[in-house]
């Protein structure tokens, strides 16, 4: 038990790519409405067969192309690792364009080619007091992530949304730790979750703490900027488009800072699939 | 089966044990794809376009997602020629597998210095002279506009490199293609590949803006392959050097279709991204198909289109 532990600890710990990642194709057991009822639903899960990789990390995503995108739809669309389970994998989307439009007509049987575990995932620290702070369906990987953290008492998360919070796979998350949520309908609202995020994470700074960051790119830059002042070790998750999320398409770059370990790529651009897509907040200009 | 192709060239050969490549940019150095099936099973590997220096490519957004297609505009982001020869070539199995190094330029000066150096390195074994891409400013797609500027920049290449064979990457934006394939033949080309990228747009009607930073874009994918078929049929037609189609090819059909209007070789591009193991899955294929199909014998298929009514 120790050694495996100590295994876990040690492959989620240094931000590496998990496992060889490959293309299989699996099939989709229910596709799970979130929200309230009454309007076409907006937020699914979606429950497929479980890949035949077994070692992979919170942060981590895979790319997903379903037989009924056709021709027409050609790209595979890159989601997050929601959660997985000795027989599972379930992933969670948001109904946004065509392409999530298209997943959203899922049945049980049908295929889906995936291919992953792709990128990198989060740092996982079980001792140093972690704060996950998500932005709507940046909630997704941090599913994941507290499932598997090892002392979850050392974990919190602030969690900012604008839809009813029953669009989103909250109570998984709620198994494990609390959830602080703030939900910003209103201008004046966004105002307060700013200051809620500023506020906790002086509390982190303070305890030099870890914070991780998922969600939208102005939230992720909110996150950044206060990261740089208070001084606390951030990683953020970009979400770009991205047509391959092999590091081939070249479509999905960031701009590094001065701060990126390697001289050479120094202010350069990187892809996000391979490089990331958590990246430490410091070293990625958005 | 014998899959193996020769590509006949004016001054060198290209031996492939396959005739199923990948396209330029769609496939990485190859590196990316290697947990997705064994590289050395491919005709060939084209490699991301390499110019002399470092380049940083347009800013984002760089591709969007159309019907059956896509478009980029990437600008040929790549590390450099000396970082590919030093750290990846080595690393690629050079030695059971073709690797086609693809080359970019903004003068002829430039290819020539470019061509020179892949001369030196024993891993490459040809060039694919990009004369064709629209996403870049400094030369780019005017190459392979201008019959007389494709044709004096392959007879540098041609000059700069003698112990490599001159594949010369065709754009379907001219008027006459056949034009342009005769122009790089008497050039000294040993092959041509066609096509690239049709250049194309896309727009926000809510943000009123270009889909693109770059404005305009590259359309490759499944939407592009009649236009790319016509344009081999029509090449294949003008030149007695081998073709090598490309352009929205993801199954051994489709593969089949092109070499049916005379294409020896094909490349898939988009299709990698559709699935990483896209080629691989095509190579694998390719025989079983040949065999329903009772074709027994690649080279007499390739050109075989009937035209009597």
């Amino acid at each position: 038990m120790v050694s495996f532990l100590l295994t876990v600890r040690l492959l989620c710990a240094y931000n590496k790519p998990m496992s060889q990642p490959n293309s299989c194709e699996l099939e989709v057991l229910d596709l799970v409405p979130f929200g309230q009822t009454g309007n076409e639903s907006r937020f699914f899960a979606l429950r497929l067969g479980r890949p035949n990789w077994n070692i992979w990390c919170p942060g981590q995503f895979v790319m997903l192309r379903p037989h009924n995108f056709g021709l027409d739809i050609p790209w595979a669309r890159p989601l997050a690792i929601c959660h997985m389970t000795a027989r599972h994998m379930i992933c969670f989307f948001q109904v946004r364009g065509k392409g999530t439009r298209r997943m959203a007509e899922l049945r049980p049987g049908d295929k889906v080619r995936v291919w992953g575990p792709l990128g990198n995932g989060f740092v996982m620290e079980p001792d140093t007091p972690t704060l996950l702070l998500a932005g709507g369906m940046g909630i997704v990987p941090f599913v994941g992530y507290v499932s598997e953290h090892l002392k979850p008492w050392n974990v919190s998360m602030l969690f900012g949304h604008r839809e009813h919070i029953s669009c989103y796979p909250v109570d998984s998350i709620n198994e494990h730790i609390p959830v602080d949520s703030l939900r910003e309908p209103e201008n004046g609202d966004l105002d307060n979750f700013i200051y809620t995020i500023q506020e906790r994470m002086r509390e982190y700074a303070e305890q030099k703490g870890l914070v991780l960051a998922c969600g939208p790119s102005p939230f992720l830059r909110t996150v950044q900027t206060f990261a740089a002042e208070l001084g606390v070790r951030c990683q953020i998750s970009l979400e770009t488009r991205m047509a391959c999320g092999v590091g081939a398409c070249l479509g999905c770059v960031t701009k590094t800072t001065t701060a990126w370990p390697v001289g050479e790529k120094r202010e350069r651009h990187v892809q996000v699939c391979t490089h990331g897509p958590v990246f430490w907040a410091s070293q990625v200009a958005l | 089966m014998d899959l193996s192709v020769t590509l006949k060239g004016q001054t060198r050969d290209l031996v492939l044990k396959n005739p199923v490549l990948t396209a330029s940019g769609t496939f990485g150095y190859g590196l990316e794809f290697v947990t997705y099936g064994d590289l050395s099973e491919l005709g060939g590997i084209v490699v991301k376009g390499l110019s002399l220096h470092p380049r940083e490519g347009n800013s984002s957004p760089r591709i969007i997602e159309t019907t059956a297609g896509m478009l980029n505009a990437v600008g040929l982001q790549n590390d450099g020629v000396e970082s590919f020869c030093l750290e990846k070539l080595p690393r690629l199995p050079w030695h059971k597998t073709s690797i086609i190094a693809n080359i970019y330029a903004a003068s002829v000066d430039e290819f020539a210095e470019l061509a020179a150096r892949l001369d030196q390195e024993e891993g490459v074994a040809a060039l694919e002279v990009n004369v064709s891409c629209p996403n870049v400013k400094a030369g780019g797609a005017l190459f392979g506009q201008d019959p007389a500027l494709a044709s004096s920049v392959t007879s540098a290449v041609r000059r700069a490199a003698p112990h490599k064979h001159i594949m010369v990457k065709l754009s379907p934006n001219v008027t006459d293609i056949a034009l342009m394939a005769r122009s790089v033949e008497d050039a000294g080309a040993d092959s041509i590949s066609c096509i690239n990228t049709l250049l194309g747009m896309a727009v926000d009607i809510q943000t009123r803006r270009p889909s693109l930073a770059n404005v305009v874009g590259g359309l490759s994918g499944p939407a592009i392959k009649p236009v790319a078929l016509r344009c081999v049929w029509q090449v294949a037609r003008a030149v007695k050097i081998p073709v090598v189609g490309l352009g929205g090819i993801l199954t051994a059909e489709d593969a089949l279709e092109f070499m049916l209007v005379g294409a020896k070789a094909v490349q898939v591009g988009t299709g990698n991204f559709m699935r990483p193991d896209c080629a691989f899955a095509l190579t694998q294929t390719l025989p079983a198909v040949c065999e329903r199909l009772g074709i027994d014998n690649l080279t007499s298929f390739c050109g075989s289109l009937q035209l009597d009514s």
